[in-house]
């Protein structure tokens, strides 16, 4: 049993157009370690959320996944049906996308969202369902009386802790998060991710972490992948990535991002 | 506006419904020359199954129904078009600005469109043919004008109002555009597909709602029209006399407008909304999905 | 509060005193006040929600304060003025939008979206005169003329696009530019060509610009001057790099110390984190009069009593 939990090897996908296809991943391989954060860093149309989809067997027309093998603990989750897929997907592999705050439901307590996901992969009961999420919501550091409320009535940030926690509940192995907060605000973005960590530290989870954002994917990754134009340029880690990137684009990608100038920190609140 | 039209070209079912109408019109356009003579002349026996002499029969009259056809082609068709341009026009253009301007205007508009949506188009026709007599095509094209528009006019104002909070009409404003030119410039070339829709749409509508006043009696007797020739087959109890000829023409005219009208709304539809396109490339990919997933089944 | 007379010595192009705008309950801005001067950036930072967008508005004129003045060039032009009074306004003063795609109609090229500032503001002219003056605008701006002229916006790239949309702005000859968070929607290894062609036009067309973002780090690269608003009120202000270096305000902190520097993040500091950025929000939160000044052009606002 090898110590990694998510092996990808050789992936190509292709996008259908008209006239052929267009490969969006090309020969694409790394691998995740148990525990691990794996960050994958690139810019719109790199094909990094074409590689979250396909891992998870839900690309969508026109992504054609044209070969390679995507092992999840030895078993090539691309050769799966569709009934053994669905038994993985959030009981093993948990996903966090972009968007996925607007996900949940407007017209339900979210308390009931929980058990409906929680039922579904688990088959537990209300009750069960409902110390569950007390127990993510507390962990997530949201006051556990608010697990029924609906989604509306939290802000966008708590939303996506909300979303994160119900990850969670399941226990998987490996959680895919997709840009999962770009759209919000820094500090409420350091609020989640370093929630992340810790959880990850306590469960003992896999990351595979995507955004564009090589500075914020320092923070949390051991290891980093970058993407350029459906190509894998470079693996490594993070150290190593950051004082000495081997490839041109690492290297841009890394300066672009504006520093502040003498950065000051967070010394203390005042009385 | 080149990015509108290249996609009906390029889809099959549009090319077929414009086929299809271009025929209908060119035929109408050319009765005198492809069915010569007075349409009302009196040729032949009376419900002659069609033959090599009268293509399509002849009606209880002793008309040919073929030449009837043609000619009568050309006052449905011009009614039915001229009608559904005049519905089109009119609901683009209140939704357009009750979308736009907003406020008071808008609520204004909103009464007046809920208005005429309530009142019944024919009955409101047959109601006032039974005062006047007979209604002239003229006539029944006015009076379905300012009775249909609404439908259209719902829909423009939602989209216009979808487009009025994008950052290019901001950004038209703050340069400074006057308002009539933001609508009628900026905005309008973005509704297309919806105007094609709304102009199909309305072109169906006027044309049955036509040949339905025609039908029930109210049409001008002196003029020949697809809705005229099925009141005279009705009157003359063709179906019961087996002259199928002389309700199936003008009855056929009807369907193969409607037919290619609809073949062209699919695209526009399509163009509205590129999730309905069905490209080559989709087909391929639903094929091959479907291909892939019996295998993986079958591996179990 | 006065500002530091600036280095230019001419009075402010636009200024807010004591700005309020409330939506019923709601308070978006709270007595907001700030100058822009020409050939200067001053940067508004702050979370979603903390009414810099509302300010931005208001200076384009998409929006009217409930309370306050807005002066343009000394003139009190809080209401609704005279008609020229209101189309020299507009002329003056225009806006980079933040979606570089919506921002541009999808019915027509890019010679048009020039054409039309053109033909609003500038003289009538032989059409020769349009195609030179669009030409030029394109130069200044980074793009080929010839090859971007006729395309059509979902034939541009998303940094295409962008420059695009500050030609549009540029055509109308304003003294004022407000961009509202111009690079947050392009690819990260593009935003700095553009915030360096804001900086460049800045300087060469002599602009007083208004610098929108929620990204503090990006407020150095182009502004002088940075205003920190949070709920509604500007809670620190003055020159950037004085208040990069030594923020005094509790949320300016925050701000500063979330932004992702590489390093990584201690293992199981989350709670802790999380609680502070909580008592600094309900600190920042209430109303305050009071201002204290912490430098020559260096400012913060006292911590007002919690309710």
């Amino acid at each position: 049993m090898s110590d990694n939990l998510l092996e990808i090897e050789k992936l190509n996908v292709d996008y259908l157009v008209d006239k052929g296809e267009f490969r969006a991943v090309k020969e694409v391989s790394f691998s995740i370690g148990r525990g691990e954060i794996f960050g994958l860093a690139g810019e719109s149309g790199c094909g990094k959320s074409t590689i979250a989809y396909a891992i998870t067997r839900l690309s969508k027309a026109p992504a054609w996944i044209s070969g390679g093998s995507i092992r999840l603990d030895g078993q090539d989750l691309l050769r799966l049906p569709e009934r053994d897929m669905q038994k993985i997907r959030w009981k093993r592999i948990g996903m966090v996308f972009q968007s996925a705050m607007n996900s949940l439901n407007p017209l339900m307590r979210v308390e009931a969202q929980f058990h409906d996901v929680l039922h579904r992969h688990t088959g537990c009961s209300r009750q069960e369902s409902r110390a569950r999420a007390d127990e993510m919501f507390r962990l997530v550091g949201i006051p556990a009386h608010r697990v029924s409320d609906y989604p509306h009535q939290f802000s966008g940030g708590m939303r996506q802790r909300i979303v994160i926690a119900i990850c969670l509940a399941l226990k998987p192995e490996l959680i895919i998060m997709d840009e999962p907060t770009t759209a919000l605000d820094v500090v409420v973005q350091r609020e989640i991710l370093e929630q992340v960590v810790d959880l990850q530290r306590s469960y003992g989870f896999s990351v595979l972490f995507i955004t564009h954002d090589l500075h914020l994917m320092g923070q949390l990754s051991q290891r980093i992948g970058v993407m350029l134009k459906g190509e894998l340029v470079e693996v490594g880690d993070v150290r190593q990535i950051s004082e000495a990137p081997l490839h041109d684009y690492t290297r841009k990608l890394w300066n672009a991002i504006p520093q502040i100038p003498g950065k000051a920190h967070l010394s203390g609140v005042p009385a | 506006m080149n990015f509108a039209l290249q996609p009906i070209l390029a889809q099959k079912k549009a090319v077929a419904g414009l086929i299809i109408i271009v025929v209908l019109g060119l035929m109408a356009l050319f009765a005198p020359v492809i069915a010569p003579g007075e349409p009302a002349a009196r040729v032949g026996r009376s419900h002659q199954p069609p033959s090599v002499e009268h293509v399509m029969g002849t009606t209880k009259m002793g008309r040919d129904v073929y030449r009837q056809f043609v000619w009568g082609a050309r006052t449905s068709l011009a009614v039915g078009f001229a009608t559904g341009i005049a519905i089109t026009i009119l609901g683009t253009a209140i939704g357009l600005i009750a979308g736009y301007v907003g406020g008071r205007t808008d609520a204004v508009l909103d009464l007046v469109t809920n208005a005429v949506l309530v009142i019944p188009n024919l009955p409101l026709l047959i109601l006032l043919a039974s005062f006047a007599g007979t209604v002239g095509p003229m006539t029944i094209m006015v009076i379905i004008a300012l009775t249909s528009w609404p439908w259209g006019a719902r829909m423009t104002r939602a989209q216009t109002l979808a487009l009025r909070n994008r950052d290019f009409v901001t950004a038209s404003k703050m340069i400074g555009e006057p308002a009539w030119r933001i609508i009628f410039v900026e905005i309008l070339p973005n509704l297309t597909p919806l105007v094609g829709i709304n102009l199909v749409g309305s072109i169906i509508y006027a044309l049955v709602a036509q040949t339905t006043l025609e039908y029930l009696g109210f049409g001008d007797p002196l003029k020949v029209s697809w809705g005229t020739m099925l009141y005279n087959a009705q009157n003359s109890s063709a179906i019961m006399v087996g002259a199928w000829w002389d309700i199936g023409a003008p009855a056929a005219g009807i369907a193969l407008t409607g037919l290619g009208l609809a073949l062209l709304n699919f695209t526009f539809d399509e163009i509205a909304n590129p999730q309905l396109r069905s490209g080559p490339a989709l087909t391929r990919w639903f094929r091959l999905t479907r291909a892939r997933n019996r295998q993986l089944e079958a591996r179990r | 509060m006065r500002p530091q007379a600036n280095p230019y010595g001419a009075g402010p192009v636009i200024r807010l005193k004591k700005i309020e705008r409330h939506f019923g309950a709601v308070r978006a801005l709270k007595g907001v006040s700030f100058s822009l001067f020409p050939g200067r950036a001053l940067a508004l930072v702050g979370e979603s929600g903390c009414g810099k967008t509302t300010c931005a508005r208001i200076i384009a004129r998409l929006d009217r304060p409930t309370g306050g003045a807005l002066f343009f060039r000394g003139q009190d032009l809080t209401a609704r003025g005279q008609a020229k009074d209101e189309h020299l306004y507009r002329k003056n003063v225009q806006m980079v939008f933040q979606d570089p795609f919506s921002s541009l109609n999808p019915a027509f090229t890019v010679s048009h979206h020039l054409s039309r500032p053109l033909r609003l503001h500038g003289h009538s002219a032989p059409r020769a005169a349009f195609e030179e003056g669009i030409a030029q605008l394109l130069a200044s701006v980074g793009l080929d003329p010839a090859v971007t002229k006729h395309k059509f916006p979902h034939e541009l790239s998303g940094g295409q696009r962008q420059r695009v949309n500050i030609a549009r702005a540029l055509a109308v000859q304003p003294s004022v530019l407000v961009a509202d968070e111009p690079t947050s929607m392009l690819d990260v290894s593009i935003r700095k060509d553009i915030l360096d062609l804001l900086a460049r036009v800045k300087r060469e067309k002599e602009l007083a610009m208004l610098y929108i973002t929620h990204d503090i780090a990006t407020a150095a690269h182009v502004a002088e001057e940075i205003v920190v608003m949070f709920a509604g009120q500007t809670v620190e202000w003055g020159d950037t790099d004085s208040v990069l270096a030594n923020p005094a305000h509790p949320y300016t902190q925050l701000l500063l110390s979330a932004v992702p520097d590489g390093r990584p993040f201690v293992r199981g500091d989350s709670a802790r984190f999380l609680e502070q950025a909580e008592k600094v929000r309900s600190l920042s939160r209430p109303e305050s009069t009071v201002i204290e000044q912490i430098g020559p052009n260096h400012f913060k606002r006292a911590l007002g009593a919690a309710t």
